[in-house]
């Protein structure tokens, strides 16, 4: 039985000033097994966020539905753990602290609490850190925590919605690397949105490629390059296939885009 | 040469803003002692400082001053209790906020100093009057303000809050909050400034006691130089109360701090 079941889920926004409705999404169809890395590859404005919200249950589909577990989703809770693209890490809290929110909110006792926080500061290598605010630490140390506070409430399900897009590009091949590790050594369904070709590779057991909005599914592209991945693989000649493939896939959607916005 | 927005070293900034206050002072020095103006309408500085003198160790003039403190800190802290905790469910229930706004929208345009023959009709001219100016003036703007503040609290920390779990309860205690915390003080410190305007007005009615009372007070024997200095004490009290208050944020909200 699938893990992630998505059902025929449309998004459709009420039309500005008494403008036309604007469809986000076309209903998309997808199941996502058990402990599968899935990226959500697509150009901006495709609805790739859209669908990600839905399932997170921050926004309402306009059609359709999601089953997490065969349970349906009707609102956000702490069985899908989600990381932002923009830095959401609570100030006035310090990186333990806010590891440990999502604990706190269970009344989980402290002593629990914090044994769970240590071995998620270890995780993602913040230790040394735990007492620190948010403002004193690099954008990639922040997003780290974030994926540490996600992953300490032990969700069935990890969401992340562009998490590296705000961070430099030698700081995301090394997040890249870190996320990548724990899920080769903690198994866990993530499902991943990015805008990046060779993020979309180097994570994924399988890349869904979505079209230019309103969005859906163009291809379903799995990915069998062996585990575990170290990021000399992004130069291999199997990698630059499928990137040759994908990009030509991409390609086509973000002339689309730019067309629709010229016109 | 001056530039525009370019910046200015700390030491010639100090050296700045110390050089107005003394070019003021010698301003007014000038223009009083040197006989410019009617000696009865403007003290001159050294008679300012001299009655300011026997004010304080004759007439026990700090009596009064700590009369006027007692009623500021009394009425601030009687609208924040009121204040703050409407302003924090107002910003965070919509239909709470679609119920009180516009009348508390209303309400902050009546004037305060425009209450104080009401106020002493109905709570006399006592204490309780005074505070109920000060409440009257500064409750409304606060409530309006910190619902504001609230309102707008960043909805990505708050659904942030929501995928870990937290509750609505969660999210109003332990995100909206401590959110604004640092905010709401903020907020507070202005209304203590604005208590400071209140309590003036109040002691210049119907009062027999505070810093107001002496400047009426001292009006009728166009005592001029204790009404200056009674003005100056008002600043400098408001001035140490501010830097005390800006300590204390510093302090507690030391995450906020850019």
């Amino acid at each position: 039985m699938s893990k992630l079941v998505i059902e025929g889920v449309s998004r459709t926004f009420a039309g500005v000033r008494g403008g036309q409705p604007v469809q986000a999404l076309q209903p998309v169809d997808l199941a996502v097994a058990a402990n599968d890395f899935i990226t959500i590859l697509g150009p901006s404005g495709c609805g790739k966020s859209t669908l990600l919200r839905i399932v997170a249950g921050l926004e309402a589909p306009s059609t359709g539905r999601v089953l997490l577990d065969g349970n349906a989703v009707t609102r956000p809770g702490p069985d899908r753990g989600m990381v932002f693209q923009s830095y959401t890490l609570f100030p006035w809290l310090t990186v333990a602290e806010n590891i440990g929110f999502g604990l706190r909110e269970r009344n989980m006792s402290e002593r629990e609490r914090s044994e769970i926080v240590a071995s998620y500061v270890d995780l993602v290598g913040l230790k040394g850190f735990e007492n620190h605010w948010p403002k004193q630490l690099s954008g990639g140390m922040q997003q780290r925590t974030a994926i540490a506070r996600a992953l300490a409430n032990d969700p069935a399900i990890l969401l992340l919605d562009e998490p590296f897009g705000a961070l430099d590009n030698q700081t995301r091949g090394l997040m890249q690397e870190l996320l990548l590790g724990i899920w080769e050594r903690r198994k866990k369904t993530v499902l991943f949105v990015t805008h990046d070709i060779e993020e979309a590779i180097f994570m994924a057991s399988r890349v869904i490629v979505m079209s230019a909005r309103p969005g859906r599914i163009k291809s379903d592209v799995p990915v069998d390059l062996p585990h575990p991945r170290h990021y000399t693989l992004k130069t291999s000649p199997e990698f630059s296939a499928l990137k040759a493939q994908l990009t030509e896939d991409i390609r086509v959607e973000a002339m689309r885009t730019a067309q629709a916005q010229s016109a | 040469m001056l530039r525009p927005l370019h910046p200015v070293p700390p030491g010639t900034r100090t050296v700045l803003g110390i050089a107005f206050f003394v070019l003021f002072v010698a301003f007014w020095a000038w223009i009083t002692l040197g006989g410019h103006v009617n000696r009865i309408f403007l003290a001159d500085p050294l008679s300012m400082l001299k009655d300011g003198w026997r004010l304080l160790v004759e007439d026990r003039f700090w009596l009064d001053i700590l009369i006027t403190i007692w009623r500021v800190f009394g009425g601030f802290v009687l609208a924040s209790i009121v204040a703050v905790p409407i302003g924090i469910v107002m910003g965070a229930w919509k239909p709470v906020e679609a119920f009180l706004e516009p009348f508390v929208s209303f309400a902050r345009y009546l004037p305060a100093s425009a209450f104080i023959p009401l106020l002493i009709l109905w709570a006399g001219i006592g204490e309780l009057e005074k505070l109920l100016v000060i409440f009257v003036g500064s409750v409304f703007q606060v409530i309006l303000i910190i619902a504001v503040k609230v309102g707008s609290t960043r909805r990505d920390l708050v659904e942030a809050a929501y995928t870990l779990g937290a509750t609505d309860n969660g999210i109003v205690k332990r995100v909206i909050m401590p959110a604004n915390a640092p905010e709401i003080a903020e907020t507070l410190r202005l209304v203590l400034g604005w208590a400071w305007t209140y309590v003036i007005v109040a002691e210049l009615i119907g009062s027999s006691s505070g810093i107001g009372y002496m400047i009426i007070n001292s009006q009728s024997r166009l005592a001029t130089g204790q009404i200056i200095f009674g003005i100056i004490v008002i600043g400098l009290i408001g001035l140490l109360s501010d830097f005390a208050f800006k300590a204390l944020n510093r302090w507690l909200y030391p995450w906020s701090l850019a």
